[in-house]
């Protein structure tokens, strides 16, 4: 559906990389052309019209955001993206509040954005972490979280739906469940945001991240999300202009309030403005419509599967428009590689988690990621191209 | 070259590649190599004695042109002397390249002299090569 809006698809390819990121659809790259070509300037430093106006366009995001995933409007930065939004939390909040021998649950089928940070936090200041054990399916049960809990457990941190396997956690009740032991939950929303609906408020999360490009936005911008009495105790990581009440020779400062603390420099202002209009595209579409249309290609191609020799597959349960496979006795990248002769994209490789090998015994895979604008034509041409795949080997060398 | 000779020489190679798997063995040089741009990831052994290589062997997940690569450079360059296997290394390297390379030295190795036409490819190539080069400069 909406395909048209997208003119990268007049094109003869069929774009399966939606979990790397998706693509843009012509209204976001109109609205972000709109700056540049008409009012482009810097925001909250100048007097003049088109100055005036970059401030409210850039400004209003944040109401939009706010709306989007339902949380309060002050308490939306926009960071680099998701990564970034994470390395914000971990060195600018939890360095300051958590102490040696404090416990971080995390799991492996986490992105390396959600991992690596922790890893790094666990060397500077001898925090622990422990790797919440998954399911046979890969997915992480409430019980199996339950089951970690203890009095030195100071955070969980997940992602609402993994980018691989792409199962989709119950993030209210881990949200509740955080809730009623004072832990602190950290959500990285980068699969989730984009293809349903996500509540900050609701789902008790203390941090939310996530990231424009995988939503139909622009690259260079992602949102941190936080509860207001953290971000206020949270510290910048960046400091310059645009962020400070004022400085001294005597080593004073002080920062300007939440989130304007956050947003040291020249901010991407085209690109938070282009974010700003894909969340309207994104809801004049609907977020229930883009999720049922991603499960139904992925029940489509699955009530497929059969015809396709060698296929393996690993996800079958998961919810998400995520497909994860590989062929009997080719390497994932080959697979990619023969996918390309057809135009069709898709990923090959660990995909950031590198962790996730322990628990599925095999290190590459290949990903196909729906998203609203795959078809079942898309499918078919999948499909046919994995059925043929047996002279893969005529086509890659 | 018979297309189909270049398939049956690359995919002999990936299939059934020429020393893979590693020994836990003294006097043996090691390294990691992996790609920035994709996935392939190798690890290398190898060993030189009287200035000639002894032995290499290798290891990890690549794809069938960074496997086959590996299979074909790692039986070239067993019994040489560290200058002809610099010598071998570094036409094959102009080969990949599209510069100019003596044919004469590379034997099997010239099955990849049309993978400059695919550049997300020469990388793949490149990995062993740059991998035991960096092992015989220790």
């Amino acid at each position: 559906m909406n395909r048209e809006d997208f003119p990268i698809l007049s094109d003869d390819v069929v774009f399966l990389d939606n979990g790397a990121t998706t693509l843009k659809p012509k209204v976001v790259i109109d609205k972000m052309n709109e700056y540049y070509l008409s009012y482009s300037s810097n925001i909250h430093r100048g007097e003049y019209d088109f100055s005036i106006r970059a401030d409210q366009e850039y400004d209003s995001v944040r109401d939009k955001v706010s709306q989007f995933v339902h949380c309060d409007r002050d308490n939306v930065i926009f960071t680099s993206g998701a990564t970034m939004s994470l390395n914000m939390v971990v060195f600018g909040y939890m360095k300051k509040h958590l102490k040696k021998g404090d416990v971080v649950l995390l799991n492996k089928a986490e992105h390396a954005s959600n991992i690596l940070p922790w890893i790094k936090l666990r060397e500077e200041i001898g925090i622990e972490l422990q790797y919440i054990p998954l399911e046979d399916d890969y997915s992480l049960s409430l019980e199996s979280i339950q089951k970690c809990i203890s009095s030195s457990v100071k955070v969980i941190s997940l992602s609402h739906v993994t980018n691989v396997i792409g199962d989709i956690r119950d993030v209210s009740s881990i949200g509740k469940l955080c809730h009623d032991h004072h832990i602190l939950f950290v959500v990285d929303g980068s699969q989730s945001v984009p293809h349903m609906k996500e509540d900050f408020i609701s789902s008790y999360m203390d941090f939310l991240c996530f990231s424009a490009h995988k939503m139909c936005g622009p690259t260079g911008v992602g949102v941190l999300i936080g509860k207001r009495e953290l971000l206020e105790e949270m510290d910048p990581i960046f400091y310059g202009g645009g962020m400070n009440v004022f400085f001294e020779e005597d080593n004073t400062y002080e920062l300007k309030n939440v989130p304007t603390k956050f947003e040291a420099g020249t901010p991407p202002i085209a690109e938070v403005i282009g974010l700003g209009k894909a969340i309207d595209y994104l809801l004049s579409i609907g977020m229930d419509q883009i999720q049922k249309q991603e499960k139904d290609l992925k029940n489509y191609f699955l009530s497929k599967i059969k015809e396709i020799p060698n296929f393996i597959l690993y996800n079958p349960n998961s919810e998400s428009g995520i497909i994860i496979f590989n062929l009997d006795g080719v390497f994932a990248q080959d697979v990619a590689i023969y996918l390309n002769h057809y135009h069709i994209c898709v990923r090959a490789g660990n995909h950031c988690t590198k962790m996730l090998k322990d628990e599925m015994d095999i290190k590459n895979t290949v990903r196909a990621s729906f998203y609203f604008y795959n078809n079942y034509h898309d499918i078919d041409i999948f499909v046919e191209a994995l059925k043929k795949s047996k002279d893969i080997f005529k086509v890659v060398l | 070259m018979d297309e189909n000779l270049r398939r049956e020489i690359i995919l002999d190679n990936y299939q059934d590649p020429y020393h893979k798997g590693l020994i836990s063995e003294d006097g043996y040089l090691r390294i990691n190599s992996h790609s920035d741009s994709c996935i392939d990831n190798l690890d290398f052994m190898l060993k030189i004695e009287d200035n000639i290589i002894k032995d290499i062997r290798f290891d990890g997940e690549a794809c069938a042109i960074s496997t086959s690569a590996s299979s074909i450079i790692i039986r070239n360059l067993i019994g040489k002397s560290v200058d002809d296997a610099r010598k071998i290394l570094d036409n094959y390297n102009k080969m990949i390249h599209e510069e100019e390379y003596d044919e004469e030295l590379l034997g099997e190795l010239i099955v990849y002299n049309e993978i400059g036409k695919q550049p997300n490819r020469m990388n793949c190539a490149i990995l062993p090569e740059k991998a035991i080069l960096d092992l015989i400069n220790q």
